[in-house]
């Protein structure tokens, strides 16, 4: 079930389009930051709301890379492994993330603190390596400052 | 040279409205409400500016085009969905000079009559988001937003539109279809987006840099713009150097400059005093250039009589130590990632140029994979309905042409 909240926050953001479905996407998010992912009956009831086909809001939500479909850890690392960070050493970082936490890409520690997702290029190539840890970038990036940063995620 | 696009950015409170004003911001914009819509328009036609999202189509053009189209409302997008890799030249203007994007915002919805603006930002950019939400709550409370803009009577009203990590919403139909709520697909063309586009109306979209060139035009005029840079390619222009240099990020300077220039005079040089291998000059899908070829002006005019493409300005740096074929294999793994899936020769094409070339980057090739490939590749130019696919087998083309042997060193 959305909270009284979010169905608020949808109808706000309806305002500012000319027609419903154009409020999806930013709709799809004010659920994800609630539920920390979509549920199918999220989905549905974001379909109600906008009066869009519940068909039509699951091809667009899992067409974009940074809607979730499966509940995900505390906190999200999302680690960009593009070439501009490739040839500045994410590969070892991806190595230390296994070694350390025993995280594999698309996967969730046992304690459930940490998911991972290796992402495409996230904008930071001149401070490469970079990633996003929920909404905070953290970039030039060594196998201790990785650690380092991500003591401070509990 | 002085800089415009990253003016006051070194101020700590660069996204203060009143920080903004005080180092002379929105006096373009009080400037150009006292000007007709058209003349604006001609204004910037005369200027020479283009587009800076990576085609360097001329943004007065698009703009004549879409006024002379008489439906309404009309739309004015800003595409800050810089997904390109290597590319990060408009983060600090969203995230350190918001205003300069939202004043050239509302001067071009004013220019060309368009009520409503959205700014189409990427969601691997979540501060700057925050950032450009309050920048407009101020632009609202200092009345350059709203209904009655600057008390003349022009209505603007501005929103942030974030996306969800999709490479292929920087196409300019594929971000429409994103704005509309469904599937980022790019549109066949045409109808533009000019005639068609924003929910069937008229919709001028323009990359953060271009809009945030506007206010400049304004203040200097035409005239003077036209004197920066290079003759057909006039402007300031804001690189993003990334990879092996060692001073790598954005710079501003004059369109033109030689890549040469950029990576010895201003960034510094190779780290570590070592030899220069390669430089993509555009962004990934930019062709590579070999280290003797780093000579070529800068623009969008010069750039593919040097066999390369100045794009979105970004600049990849590989030194000696490079192995690009793994570069290549990684930049085609993304290609492969990014398609939408609709148009065949991309969707399955660019997976079967990945898979050869995590074969030979493997170490398990064959004599006939190479070939194969270039095969492959233009088997894809062309074929699509947007230039993805193109991207994508131009990145193998060339570097294959111009680093065949590293290549054929891996196939035993």
């Amino acid at each position: 079930m959305l909270s009284e909240n979010a169905v608020k926050e949808i109808g706000l953001i309806r305002n500012k389009y000319h027609d419903a479905q154009s409020s999806l996407l930013p709709a799809l998010y004010v659920v994800q930051k609630e539920h920390g992912w979509l549920s199918p009956e999220a989905l549905k009831e974001v379909g109600e709301i906008l009066n869009v086909p519940k068909a039509e809001v699951k091809g667009v939500s899992t067409f974009y890379a940074m809607f979730r479909h499966r509940p995900i850890g505390r906190h999200l690392i999302q680690l960009c492994t593009n070439v501009a960070c490739m040839i500045m050493g994410s590969e070892s970082l991806l190595n230390i993330l296994k070694e350390r936490y025993g995280l594999e890409p698309n996967g969730t520690t046992g304690d459930g603190r940490f998911s991972l997702v290796v992402m495409e290029c996230i904008g930071a190539c001149g401070t490469a390596p970079a990633m996003l840890v929920d909404t905070d970038f953290h970039d030039n990036l060594t196998e201790e400052r990785i650690v380092n940063i991500l003591e401070k995620y509990k | 040279m002085e800089k415009f696009l990253l003016r006051n950015i070194e101020n700590p409170n660069s996204t203060d409205i009143n920080e903004y004003i005080k180092a002379g911001g929105y006096k373009a914009l009080l400037k150009a409400v006292e000007m007709k819509p058209a003349d604006i328009v001609s204004e910037v036609r005369k200027s020479g500016l283009r587009g800076r999202g990576g085609a360097g189509f001329p943004t007065g053009m698009k703009w004549a085009f879409a006024s002379a189209d008489p439906k309404k409302p009309r739309y004015m997008l800003c595409n800050a969905d810089e997904g390109e890799p290597g590319t990060f030249k408009d983060r600090p203007i969203l995230e350190k000079n918001p205003h300069l994007l939202i004043e050239g915002m509302i001067i071009s919805g004013y220019a060309l009559e368009a009520e409503y603006g959205y700014i189409y930002i990427r969601g691997e950019y979540p501060a700057a988001k925050d950032i450009l939400d309050a920048a407009i709550k101020q632009a609202h409370e200092k009345g350059y937003l709203g209904d009655n803009v600057s008390g003349k009577g022009v209505r603007f009203h501005l929103y942030v539109h974030q996306g969800a990590g999709a490479y292929i919403c920087g196409e300019e139909t594929a971000l429409i279809e994103s704005l509309e709520g469904k599937r980022g697909q790019p549109r066949i063309k045409p109808p533009f987006p000019v005639n068609e586009g924003f929910l069937s109306k008229p919709t001028i979209i323009n990359n953060v840099e271009t809009l945030a060139n506007i206010p400049y035009i304004i203040e200097i005029g035409a005239d003077a713009y036209a004197e920066i840079g290079s003759p057909d390619c006039p402007g300031p222009k804001l690189y993003s150097v990334s990879g092996h240099v060692k001073r790598p990020g954005v710079y501003e300077l004059p369109m033109g400059i030689t890549l040469r220039e950029i990576i010895y005079d201003h960034c510094g040089g190779i780290r570590g005093d070592k030899k220069l291998k390669a430089v993509i000059p555009g962004g990934i899908s930019t062709p590579i250039l070999p280290a003797d070829a780093i000579d070529c002006p800068m623009d969008f005019v010069n750039m593919p009589k040097h066999g390369s493409m100045l794009g979105s300005g970004a600049v990849m740096v590989f030194d000696e130590t490079v192995d690009l074929v793994k570069v290549c294999y990684r930049a085609i793994k993304f290609f492969e990632h990014e398609s939408c899936g609709k148009c065949t020769p991309c969707r399955e094409g660019v997976g079967w140029m990945r898979a050869i070339l995590e074969r030979i980057s493997g170490g398990s090739g064959t004599a006939e994979d190479i070939d194969l490939l270039i095969e492959v590749s233009n088997n894809i130019t062309g074929k699509t309905f947007c230039p993805l696919g193109d991207g994508a087998a131009m990145v193998v083309q060339n570097f294959v042409k111009n680093f065949r042997s590293e290549f054929e060193e891996k196939i035993h």
